[in-house]
């Protein structure tokens, strides 16, 4: 879906507005701090991947997700998943139902992390050097083919491997295509005046076409 | 941003929520005190930008490391420890005389959290994951960077779980110097794409002529 978070090339944003780096806080408020430690926490219940938890911030009024603050998302996204998962109701049938980390069993996962790595079981149909353009689509779901790109021409510069596909992800059955980095001219994507600038994205087979 | 904090403020809205979410998921027995405890200090604490000046002083001053870095990130990076959530995959990419890169997540925060920890609140936001695809000379002089127009400038959208780090140039007037000395000149920003390094004694990377 290309909802309030798919932003790339959109204008009226106005200017970027950086603090000092030396300057800014990690958290700035309390409440920031307590959202990221249950977000990281409750995912690790296993109960939800990263890509369910991205499309549970991105299903959201676009007017809403612009106006919320970056964890005010992360707080509307965990009340989602909760709620559709019925996490509460769960654990209440049954005490043993999750496996809850400890804190060492958090740091644990921290250092763990998530590859998304997977063997290949098809071959590539691409390869650094090829013209392929990114098909247009509208999907409902959630997908990582953002918009700004869509129907645009580029050229491959490099074959990630095979990785899980957020696109089937989100909905919870994991499966892996074969992931390119591909890079667009500025004058692809924004028109003549944008030279000498390139973007380099990374996108699944099923995002591409093949240019004859 | 900085703004003098009355503590007889009555608690906002968001907070009352975060509050009664942590206390049902507590008393619940979904999370742990301890867990969350541990992951805060995880990254208020161990995991951060030190970790990628470590990385980029290394690489200025160990050619084979550097090129090591270049050719697998993940592999070079994760032989120093730097392993994790948010860093399962990298991808190095160096400025030269020549390229500028700069790093992106137009779709959500993609960051680098095992070089990086988290990311600043203008990476988060919506005028930076706008336009540094479609303007980033603009974006880059609301940092005080201004490249020359011949510079090819490469933005990196983060758009899978690959991640980007940028190698920036080192700086001139440099030479001899010790890997520690190097480390207190790069900054996290650099590391993004949005400054380049400078040292105070030469001015900064200014083009070689």
């Amino acid at each position: 879906m290309n909802g309030g978070h798919d932003l790339g090339g959109r204008q009226g944003f106005g200017s970027v507005n950086a603090e000092p780096e030396s300057e800014e806080p990690l958290f700035h408020a309390e409440w920031e701090r307590r959202i990221f430690a249950l977000t990281l926490a409750t995912g690790m219940l296993g109960q939800w991947n990263i890509d369910e938890s991205r499309h549970a911030r991105e299903r959201q009024h676009p007017g809403d997700y612009l106006m919320h603050s970056y964890y005010e998302n992360w707080l509307v996204g965990l009340e989602k998943l909760l709620a559709e998962k019925d996490l509460v109701g769960r654990i209440e049938q049954d005490a043993q139902c999750f496996q809850v980390p400890d804190a060492p069993a958090a740091r644990k996962i921290l250092r763990t992390g998530g590859p998304t790595l997977l063997p290949d079981s098809t071959q590539p149909r691409f390869r650094s050097g090829d013209r392929v353009r990114v098909a247009r689509c509208q999907r409902s779901g959630h997908t990582r083919a953002p918009t700004y790109v869509q129907g645009a021409s580029g050229t491959v510069v490099d074959h990630h491997g095979t990785h899980i596909y957020p696109d089937q992800n989100a909905t919870g059955q994991r499966a892996g295509e074969h992931l390119y980095c591909v890079r667009f001219e500025g004058t692809e994507l924004w028109g003549s005046e944008s030279s000498s600038q390139s973007v380099y994205v990374d996108l699944w087979e099923p995002y591409l076409e093949e240019i004859c | 941003m900085s703004h003098d904090h009355d503590h007889t403020d009555p608690p906002s809205d968001l907070e009352l929520r975060v509050k009664a979410l942590e206390s049902l998921l507590l008393e619940k027995g979904l999370v742990k005190q301890d867990a969350l405890n541990a992951i805060i200090e995880t990254y208020e604490h161990q995991v951060g930008p030190k970790n990628g000046v470590h990385v980029v002083a290394k690489a200025w001053s160990d050619l084979s490391f550097k090129q090591a870095l270049l050719a697998d990130g993940t592999a070079t990076v994760a032989d120093l420890g730097y392993v994790g959530r948010q860093g399962e995959h990298l991808t190095v990419v160096e400025n030269t005389s020549d390229i500028h890169n700069l790093v992106v997540c137009t779709l959500c925060s993609c960051y680098p959290w095992t070089l990086l920890g988290l990311p600043p609140v203008w990476y988060k936001s919506a005028p930076y994951r706008a336009r540094a695809v479609s303007e980033p000379r603009a974006v880059l002089s609301e940092f005080g960077t201004v490249l020359p127009e011949h510079t090819d400038i490469r933005v990196w959208d983060s758009t899978s779980e690959m991640r980007y780090l940028v190698l920036p140039e080192r700086p001139f007037g440099t030479e001899g110097w010790s890997e520690s000395q190097l480390q207190a000149l790069v900054t996290r920003n650099s590391m993004i794409g949005v400054e380049l390094v400078r040292h105070s004694g030469g001015g900064s990377n200014e083009r070689r002529p």
